[in-house]
């Protein structure tokens, strides 16, 4: 087991905490046949000039205290078989977005203790989703999104960051905008999966969080059904008792 | 965030995907901050062949740097030149935009950067 980021600098009245689905998305990352798949596709065997392919660039929607981008940057290496690759967040908290950049620098700090080596952090956006992303740049998108179901959609904050400390309501508003996913839990999920294609690069990969209300197997045939190329699977899995939260990880890729 | 980030970013407004003014984003009265990185050629290396270098060397030119020539060095050039090295490694690495906007040259919109992290939300008009 890979050792997982301290987030205990970060501020939980409004700021969402690693919780299950997150601690999911580091073992599935980190397990062996996603090593496998993630080495692979990122060490493609030396071309003729003997240089390495492009450094791939990470990008986290939603990235909260930031203990997962964390866990990936700290072991590039052990996860993509290559300390070289870039990472970046995004999230529409700015609370959010600060916490990530120390949670990545603690990470960072520790991995020097120990004579290990970590990725380069490029830093965090405060956006809606993939919209502040030129298009074809990421090559692995990882998203744990709002996904429980809810009568409604919370309002995205405006342009404007507020001066001083938030107020309660707004801690309120900040928590429930990492959970509360409206219809189905997929209100927000639907907007990221439109935008995929567009955002990933010709050899990207994304990993997404969703509950069994979210219908995986929809989402996984409604991309597949965007042509052949397209591949969707379940590649990690928790809660297999039951209980209205059983979690699942697909990896969404194309095969080229 | 890294000045580098620029290269991977363009202007958020539906719109504006499609023109190519929506990037890169300019930036605009910006405080720069230098982290220091140890030196990492391999790192370099792989990182120049995803880059947009036109648009970096506008960038750069904009923030003050414009020893970039026109076309990406290749490894080889690389290597047999330190300073250029150095200045890249300088640029790519550890340069850092603290504070300031980026402003699309589309639609005219201004991101405003904090701390080191800008802030893509829209306002209600521009969504």
């Amino acid at each position: 087991m890979l050792p997982t980021p301290s987030t205990s600098h970060v501020a939980f009245d409004r700021i969402y905490e690693p919780a299950e689905d997150s601690f999911l998305l580091l073992d599935t990352l980190s397990s062996p046949p996603e090593k496998a798949f993630l080495h692979e596709r990122f060490n493609p065997p030396n071309t003729t000039d003997g240089n390495s392919s492009p450094s791939p660039l990470v990008v986290e929607i939603g990235t909260g205290s930031g203990v997962v981008l964390s866990f990936v940057h700290a072991h590039a290496e052990i996860i993509f078989g290559r300390e070289d690759i870039l990472t970046a967040g995004v999230d529409v908290n700015r609370y959010a977005c600060e916490a990530t950049s120390q949670t990545i620098i603690i990470a960072e700090q520790e991995q020097k203790r120990e004579g290990k080596s970590h990725g380069l952090y490029l830093g965090n956006i405060v956006g809606d989703l993939t919209s502040p992303l030129r298009e074809g740049m990421v090559d692995v998108l990882i998203f744990n999104p709002p996904y429980v179901p809810t009568p409604d959609l919370p309002a995205l904050p405006q342009g404007e960051v507020k001066e001083g400390l938030p107020s309660f309501e707004d801690d309120s508003k900040f928590l429930e905008l990492s959970y509360a996913g409206g219809a189905d839990g997929m209100e927000t999920t639907s907007r990221l999966l439109d935008a995929l294609p567009a955002i990933l690069s010709e050899r990207g990969c994304a990993y997404l969080l969703l509950c069994a209300q979210n219908r995986p197997e929809l989402v996984k045939d409604k991309m597949r059904g965007l042509g052949g190329q397209w591949k969707a699977e379940t590649v990690g899995s928790s809660g297999k008792k039951g209980g209205w939260e059983k979690l699942q990880i697909i990896r969404i890729w194309r095969e080229p | 965030m890294k000045l580098l980030t620029l290269n991977f970013l363009s202007c958020a407004v539906k719109a504006c995907k499609s023109s190519s003014a929506s990037f890169p984003l300019h930036p605009k009265d910006c405080e720069l901050e230098s982290a220091e990185i140890a030196p990492n050629p391999k790192l370099l290396f792989n990182i120049l062949p995803r880059i947009d270098w036109d648009a970096l060397v506008v960038t750069a030119s904009e923030l003050g740097f414009t020893s970039l020539k026109a076309t990406p060095p290749t490894n080889e050039e690389l290597e047999g030149d330190e300073k250029m090295m150095t200045d890249l490694h300088t640029l790519l690495l550890e340069t850092q935009i603290m504070e300031g906007s980026l402003v699309c040259a589309n639609c005219g919109h201004e991101y405003k950067v904090k701390e080191g992290i800008a802030n893509f939300l829209l306002p209600n008009h521009l969504v």
